[in-house]
């Protein structure tokens, strides 16, 4: 748990983690259920519901947002930039 | 900060005791119109955030919807590399969390790349070498930050960081090799020669801008060595980011002193990603990285599986440019050139120069020799690449058209090369500036020639009784006298006229 949470960069104290520990054991225990089922080796995984393949779009510009418009949601703005607190650790 | 404590061992002693393996991860910018899954403009150089939407931003419930011209040059790579296309793949998420990713992952492909399984032969020294393709893939890219505070632009010490979100999802294609191995002495330039020939294949393709300093095609160089002869890949380390031809090799042959120097100390490699630094050819820790790396890869479910029909691959593969071996095939029989010319223009990098300067007029041999010559010299100097030297095609054959008109001798032309390359405007205005043309009034020369034979009597019998070879000395003393500003096969006719 605080392992995931550590992933996903969300600070949580004990109290937090003790609280949410039983709610996910409730979906792993969900999940887990399929394993009644029985042998699904042979069964592909499904990444989508709907059969569609080769959906594209043409390669042509529509408007998106002015600079005003991205950053209007940006707690903190410079320089037309989106300001973010000191980057620690390396670029990927 | 390249506080470099580092133990090198000299290049020579690093073959004799470890065989090299590289890998190669080239990331290619494509110059669709497009991002990779929304419509805004994917061009290079607009103003901070003007070229972004809700699905680039990450905004909540924006759809992304592939670029199908992504995906048409995403296999259009892939054939050339002769790849397998994949009949069937998906996208999938990329998670981490870093600025520069609006969305905190990256839509990449983890297992099902497009394209996998090919090759490319390079030719370094006239030993050619198969790079193995295990995959090329398709992604996006990620947005751009500035660093504030600290040492300037620096992300050490930064006070915070400022993004630019308009380079966020343009069209990425990774090109990713199995190891290299058997390369020994070569590795860093067959290294160099790799991702050369990625990037002229990547031009004849026409699907990126190709411009290394820009970043359009940046290279990661993973390196290790291991004992000489024991079969086995030592740890490696991955060089991010070199930005030029000339860094890929210096990178390699940097690594390869660096490893050694722990390996002999009974030290073990760390596995890690460096910084190369332009200035100096070092490299500097970055990350420290694991295989383990958690990025909780899982299919990307707002997009559907891309199935290319064998008919579209087969229609894409039919617009594939001449293979690289057979065109240098071709051309070096239409130009005439020995296979060691061939090599040496191949192997300065520059067929494409010396084949447009052909196409604007000038003779092959003539374009040969200020390429591999005059303009090889200047570049290795500069420490630039010949294609970066700021010398055009065009203006090489029109350089030896004058010297073909005889408007100025070989010795005038290296003089125009100069302003040439000092900005001074095109060959005939500095011609003109710099008042280089030759002499052509044959009453000065005529002068010049009775000159040198007055003050030269024993050469000039030697030449009377036939010695035609004792000419040479009597054209340098014209040739000297008129400050190189004669055409020195007409000097020739008149001293042998004079004395014939
Ligand atoms: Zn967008």
């Amino acid at each position: 748990m605080a392992h995931l949470a550590d992933l996903a960069r969300i600070d949580l104290d004990d109290a937090e983690l003790d609280h949410l520990a039983p709610q996910l054991n409730v979906i792993l225990e969900a999940v887990a259920s399929i394993g009644a089922v029985g042998d699904l080796d042979d069964v592909p995984p499904t990444s989508h519901p709907v059969p569609l393949t080769n959906v594209f779009r043409e390669d042509v510009v529509v408007p998106g947002l002015t600079a005003e418009q991205a950053l209007s949601g940006a707690p903190e703005a410079e320089d037309q930039r989106f300001r973010v607190p000191r980057i620690l650790g390396d670029e990927q | 900060m390249t506080a470099t404590t580092e133990t090198l061992v000299p290049f020579d002693e690093v073959v004799a005791a470890y065989d090299p393996a590289l890998g190669l991860e080239i990331h290619v910018e494509l110059n669709t119109n497009t991002k990779m899954f929304c419509g805004c403009p994917a061009t290079f150089g607009g103003e901070p955030n003007t070229q972004v939407c809700p699905t680039c931003l990450g905004l909540p419930g924006a759809m992304p919807v592939v670029n199908g011209k992504a995906v048409e040059s995403a296999i259009r790579i892939g054939l050339a590399l002769n790849c397998e296309i994949a009949e069937w793949c998906r996208f999938a998420r990329k998670n981490y969390f870093y600025p520069d990713m609006p969305k905190n992952f990256q839509t990449s492909q983890y297992d099902e790349p497009i394209a996998f399984e090919g090759y490319l032969d390079v030719d370094v020294e006239g030993e050619t070498f198969r790079i193995e393709i295990e995959r090329a893939h398709m992604e996006e890219d990620t947005g751009k930050s500035s660093h504030v505070g600290g040492t300037a632009g620096r992300i050490h010490g930064a006070d915070y960081s400022l993004v630019d979100y308009n380079r966020a999802g343009i069209p990425l294609i990774e090109i990713v090799t199995k190891p290299i191995l058997g390369t020994g002495a070569k590795a860093p330039l067959v290294a160099k020669a790799y991702v050369s020939a990625i990037r002229d294949l990547i031009v004849a393709l026409g699907v990126s801008d190709a411009r290394m300093d820009q970043g359009s095609i940046r290279a990661d160089v993973n390196l290790s060595l291991a004992p000489k002869g024991s079969g086995a890949l030592g740890t490696r380390s991955e060089t991010k980011n070199v930005n030029s031809l000339r860094s890929v090799e210096r990178a390699v042959r940097y690594e390869m002193a660096r490893h050694a120097g722990i390996l002999a100390a009974g030290g073990s490699v760390l596995q890690e990603t460096r910084h190369f630094h332009e200035n100096d050819g070092t490299t500097s820790s970055g990350r420290e990285k694991s295989d383990a790396e958690d990025y909780r890869y899982f299919p990307e479910p707002d997009l559907v599986p891309v199935a290319p029909s064998r008919e579209w691959v087969e229609e894409l593969r039919a617009t594939l440019p001449e293979n690289p071996a057979a065109r240098r095939t071709r051309l070096q029989a239409e130009w005439g050139f020995s296979d060691l010319e061939m090599r040496d223009t191949v192997g300065a990098g520059a067929l494409e120069l010396v084949e447009q300067t052909i196409a604007a007029g000038a003779a092959p041999q003539a374009a040969r020799k200020w390429w591999l010559t005059e303009l090889a010299r200047r570049a290795n100097d500069t420490g630039v690449e010949l294609s970066e030297l700021g010398v055009t095609p065009a203006q090489v054959a029109e350089v030896q058209a004058l010297v073909d008109a005889k408007t100025i001798n070989d010795k005038l032309a290296r003089q125009v090369f100069d302003g040439l390359l000092a900005g001074e405007g095109t060959p005939e205005e500095i011609i003109a500036a710099r008042g280089l043309a030759v002499v052509s009034d044959e009453g000065a020369l005529s002068a010049a020639v009775d000159k040198a034979i007055a003050e030269n009597p024993a050469i000039a019998d030697k030449i009377r009784d036939g010695k035609v070879a004792a000419a040479g000395a009597l054209i340098g003393a014209v040739m000297k006298e008129m400050r190189g500003q004669a055409d020195a096969g007409r000097v020739r006719e008149l001293v042998l006229e004079k004395l014939g």
